[in-house]
């Protein structure tokens, strides 16, 4: 780990928003992310995930109003003083109401959208285009409206988007709210595959803690705005009390390994298996 | 007795891209039964809804809500007796306050106000929406949002519950809401069926489970069959709860539909019992 490169740099960082909200939505935050890391945010609703996302381009506190404290840095650059639409060049956003997002005419034009003010060639753009529906399972669809695609198909269009702007860092906000489970699968296989090939990292809030258990390097868990867990997935989910005082659920067969010890059914040592594969080899004599 | 709906040879052609979004699905559904409807995305789930409450309208076949055929039926005519939360609310909600939009349901049923502001306070206090009241729809987060379109519907106490996507963008917390609410509903004698891709919530409260694959309905069954078939899991796109995977992984040989678990709890169960067996 030590001898990869930081590239995202929280240092201090509090935001509020304002307004009726007394508390700030992130407070003091101190998180480092090295390149080609794949990070999952983990937390409440209301935890401060999307507002921790939004410091990474800045969109805070450059675009949205409120009290902004401490440093982002991101390659080198202080987000305070670089424009969104610079670090646009290397961070894409996906967020988790693609509706918002969509203005084009039709599939291929909104993907061309992002990529034309990036000054991609029209070859470029037409190749990657159909690599891009590829990857997100839309192949064919080229031409339909985006409005007329169902909830999933609309998430798996603007994931298709940010991908086709070739990213350095890729942040998503609970990308596959709407897609189905292997959809869900083939999206953070994806992420994972190019996270690995390009390098690209990652930095993913989501819910559903199997996933992220299976694809992330890290996990953060976010409580009122703070950080209060951060390590690998197995670090992380082997904190039973804290994660179950917070609401919070552990992986199914994390869970399971739990109970065995509890109810002194088996004894299990931590770490607990977090991935299903790795609970068949440890429960594959149990029943 | 009379199925409370009845769905006979249901086409839907959506004009604009000429898309067939349901191809001759029949099926029946009774009072009182909990059901899922799953598939992969585009495969016709929210399409096949929308019919029961009548915002779509067959492009051939039938659909009879409690023996009325709804072809001629408007949203409002059915709105008693069938509610859907939709998968977007945004598209569901218009009010200018939370507290608005409950009222707004049981207030157009003609119901007298004390009754109406008696539903809401349930509603209010059973969502734990106290803080919110006054706010508009869409100042509030999408979680939020999405727990008040379940409200609004569950102000007008409809016989049919629909739920599409209840759980999109809920932490954990929020989704035990919507299991508490299902099975509220079931108590109070509702039916309900819940469109959703979050199988370990449908593994836990739902008896029934409406398969759909590219627009046609490809099985009907018990949770247990249908994440056991591994022919329609590897061709709808779904994957059983992980708890699920596991003991079918474990039980690779000897696989009776009892050995196919859907929670933890029913895991642990097992396990007892097979220690229990090698004593
Ligand atoms: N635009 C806004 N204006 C005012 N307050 C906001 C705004 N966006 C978020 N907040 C508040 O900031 C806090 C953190 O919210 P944030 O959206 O970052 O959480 P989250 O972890 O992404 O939650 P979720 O799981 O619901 O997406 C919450 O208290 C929220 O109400
Ligand atoms: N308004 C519309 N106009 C044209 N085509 C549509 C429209 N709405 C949906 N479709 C298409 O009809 C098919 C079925 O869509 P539907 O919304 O019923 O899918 P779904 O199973 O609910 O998917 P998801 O899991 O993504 O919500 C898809 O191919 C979709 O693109
Ligand atoms: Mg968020
Ligand atoms: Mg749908």
């Amino acid at each position: 780990m030590s001898d990869k490169k930081p590239i995202i740099e929280f240092k201090g960082v509090t935001f509020w928003y304002g307004g009726a909200n007394d508390k700030p939505a992130i407070k003091n935050i101190n998180l480092t992310i090295h390149e080609g890391e794949y990070v999952a945010l983990l937390g409440l609703n209301g935890a401060g995930k999307t507002t921790l996302q939004l410091c990474i381009n800045g969109v805070i506190p450059n675009s949205i109003m409120g009290e902004f404290e401490g440093e982002v840095i991101v390659y080198g650059n202080d987000t305070y003083d670089t424009p969104v639409r610079e670090m646009a060049k290397f961070v894409g956003m996906v967020f988790d109401n693609p509706e918002f997002q969509l203005s084009q005419m039709s599939v291929a034009e909104e993907i061309a959208l992002g990529m034309e003010s990036l000054g991609f060639s029209y070859d470029e753009m037409t190749k990657t285009i159909t690599e891009v529906l590829e990857i997100v399972g839309l192949r064919g669809l080229e031409d339909r409206s985006p409005f007329g695609l169902s909830g999933g198909q609309q998430q798996r269009l603007s994931i298709a988007s940010a991908l086709a702007m070739r990213p350095k860092i890729l942040v998503m906000d609970e990308p596959t709210s709407n897609v189905d489970p292997i959809g869900k699968e083939e999206i953070f296989a994806v992420a994972e595959q190019l996270n690995r090939e390009k390098n690209m990292t990652v930095i993913m809030a989501e819910h559903e803690v199997e996933v992220m258990a299976a694809y992330a390097d890290i996990v953060v868990v976010m409580h009122e705005g703070e950080i209060l867990l951060n390590g690998t997935p197995e670090e992380v989910f082997s904190n039973v009390d804290l994660i179950h005082k917070l609401g919070l659920r552990m992986p199914q067969v994390t869970e399971y390994a739990h109970r065995l010890n509890q109810l002194n059914l088996a004894s299990i040592k931590k770490p607990y298996p977090v991935t299903l594969d790795s609970a068949v080899e440890r429960f594959k004599d149990i029943l | 007795m009379e199925p409370l709906i009845k769905v006979e040879n249901l086409w839907h052609i959506y004009p604009v891209g000429n898309v067939t979004a349901l191809r001759d699905v029949s099926l029946n559904i009774n009072r009182g039964e909990l059901i899922g409807v799953i598939g992969q995305n585009g495969s016709g789930k929210t399409t096949l809804v929308k019919h029961f409450v009548g915002l779509l309208k067959p492009t051939r076949g039938k659909v009879y809500i409690d023996g009325e055929d709804t072809a001629p039926l408007k949203v409002q005519q059915l709105a008693a007796k069938v509610g859907y939360v939709y998968q977007n609310p945004n598209h569901q909600l218009f009010a200018r306050t939370v507290q608005a939009e409950l009222e707004f349901g049981p207030t157009n049923l003609g119901l007298p106000e004390d009754e109406v502001a008696e539903r809401v306070e349930q509603a209010i206090k059973f969502f734990g929406l106290e803080d919110l009241r006054d706010l508009h729809p869409y100042r509030i987060g999408f979680p939020l949002r999405k727990l008040v379109g379940m409200a609004s519907i569950y102000t007008m106490k409809p016989d049919i519950f629909i739920l599409d996507e209840p759980t999109t963008g809920q932490d954990n917390i929020t989704t035990r809401k919507v299991y508490h609410l299902i099975e509220k509903l079931r108590d109070e004698g509702a039916t309900v069926l819940c469109v959703a891709h979050d199988m370990i919530l449908l593994a836990e409260v739902v008896e029934r489970m409406l398969v759909l694959r590219d627009s046609e309905l490809i099985m009907d069954g018990t949770p247990r069959q249908v994440f056991s078939n591994h022919e329609v899991m590897a061709s709808t796109h779904i994957t059983p709860p992980q708890i699920t995977i596991l003991s079918l992984r474990l039980r690779k040989d000897q696989q009776t539909l009892d050995d196919v678990v859907l929670s933890v709890d029913e895991m642990i169960e097992l396990t007892k019992q097979s220690n229990t067996g090698k004593k």
